[in-house]
């Protein structure tokens, strides 16, 4: 996940201060991980760096100073650039879930990597749970309803994986260790 | 809860509207359950998942008291309903069930309101109530425009929905539904099923769902695995390893 492309396509939206990107970044992407400020003002620097955005006008509402910072011509154009491309399928997974099955079944034995297994996809389906409850609220909005599927799939998919490797774990320990 | 929790059938022991215990069914020689016990207390909402092929439908057939059990027992509020004759059953499945399934549930040469009203009407319920009842309940999950119309002219979709008005329109003590919406493309399924446990849990009603798929097993508060005609986890209690070692090896 690009942070700094993030942030050029929400300031691209209308220029803003750090603090009000941190508020937009969350009600944007309501399933992301919020940035924490740090995070914020040194993807900004880097912005400003590379000559992506301008600071502008400091505005003190109260608070602390606020500098607004606005998107350039060519920081547009690297947005632009960034939106068009497709993203390339990784091509390793490094999955923790399938990486433990492995060592589980090398330094215990299939008994142990079930009882993973079976407890991993009761704290997957506990998680698929709460963002039901999320998209099924009446009031939930799309962007919530989409973010929240966006997670369910990809839950659903580990899910899935699960249940086809708890078929297959005992044939699957014989393999490793015969 | 409401005023008809002192009314309902709860068995006053163990609190659970349906119970079962020690279930065994065999389809001739293949074994499809293999003892399985669950209890469900008052607006539970639990899914019946696993495998295909791993006993979960038949066992919701024996629950709902379509099927009958070769041993162990079922019981609805306390009361055993195995040991029921079919036409006491039938009586109770009309009264106090909801059934929905996944195919052809709908009468093709009913209208969607007379569909809807059908539960009521073989329960007794006059006529002009039942078709009042049936239109507010068809409002409610959003085809209300359908009313006059026929199945064969309505969507896959539209023809759930009304199945879904038909399995509340009793306000059942418990919805049976096996894979409810497995028919459907899931962005139409998913708003069905949504639909449908917001007004099960409005109004108490004790749902079991059957599925295979983990996101419809979402919506409910719990899950039950069902693997081999048992349930997931209940053999290692008896002392029963599941996924025996020693077992498997014997065999290669």
């Amino acid at each position: 996940m690009s942070a700094g492309h993030a942030l050029l396509g929400l300031l691209a939206e209308g220029e803003r201060h750090g603090y009000d990107l941190r508020r937009q970044y969350q009600r944007r992407f309501p399933a992301a991980k919020p940035l924490a400020a740090a995070q914020i003002y040194a993807t900004l620097d880097r912005l400003l760096r590379d000559g992506l955005v301008v600071a502008g006008a400091t505005e003190r509402v109260g608070g602390p100073d606020r500098t607004i910072f606005t998107v350039t011509a060519q920081g547009r154009a690297e947005l632009q650039r960034w939106l068009s491309q497709v993203e390339v399928p990784s091509e390793y997974v490094a999955n923790l879930l399938s990486m433990k099955v492995i060592l589980a079944l090398l330094v215990a034995d299939d008994g142990a990597a079930a009882d993973f297994l079976r407890r991993q996809r009761e704290a997957h389906l506990a998680r698929m749970r709460e963002h039901t409850r999320v998209k099924s609220d009446p009031g939930a909005d799309l962007l919530r309803v989409v973010a929240a599927d966006y997670a369910l799939n990809h839950l659903d998919a580990d899910l899935r994986w699960i249940d086809a490797t708890l078929q297959r774990v005992t044939q699957l320990a014989k393999e490793i260790r015969p | 809860m409401t005023t008809t929790t002192s009314q309902s059938p709860s068995d006053s022991t163990t609190g659970a509207v349906l119970a079962a215990r020690s279930l065994v069914k065999s389809y001739g020689n293949s074994p499809a359950l293999r003892g399985v016990s669950l209890s469900a207390a008052r607006g539970d909402v639990l899914a019946i998942t696993g495998p295909s092929g791993s006993g979960k439908s038949t066992l919701l057939l024996c629950l709902a008291g379509i099927l009958s059990p070769d041993a162990g027992e079922v019981r609805f509020g306390g009361a055993r309903i195995d040991t029921e004759s079919e036409a006491r059953r039938s009586a109770l499945r009309r009264r106090e069930f909801g059934v929905l399934f996944q195919f052809g549930q709908v009468v093709p040469e009913l209208t969607a309101q007379e569909n809807v009203a059908l539960p009521l009407l073989l329960s007794g319920v006059r006529r002009r109530e039942a078709m009042t009842a049936a239109r507010s309940w068809l409002d409610r999950f959003g085809v209300a425009d359908l009313a006059k119309q026929r199945p064969p002219q309505m969507s896959g979709g539209q023809a759930q929905r009304v199945a879904v008005a038909r399995a509340m329109v009793t306000e059942p003590e418990v919805l049976f539904a096996d894979e409810p919406t497995g028919a459907l493309d899931s962005l139409a399924g998913e708003q069905v099923l949504g639909q449908l446990m917001r007004v099960a849990r409005d109004g108490g009603t004790t749902v079991l769902l059957v599925t295979h798929d983990a996101k419809v097993a979402a919506y409910a508060d719990r899950e039950i695995v069902i693997r081999d005609g048992m349930v997931d986890g209940d053999a290692e209690d008896a002392g029963r390893p599941t996924t025996s070692v020693g077992q498997h090896r014997i065999h290669r």
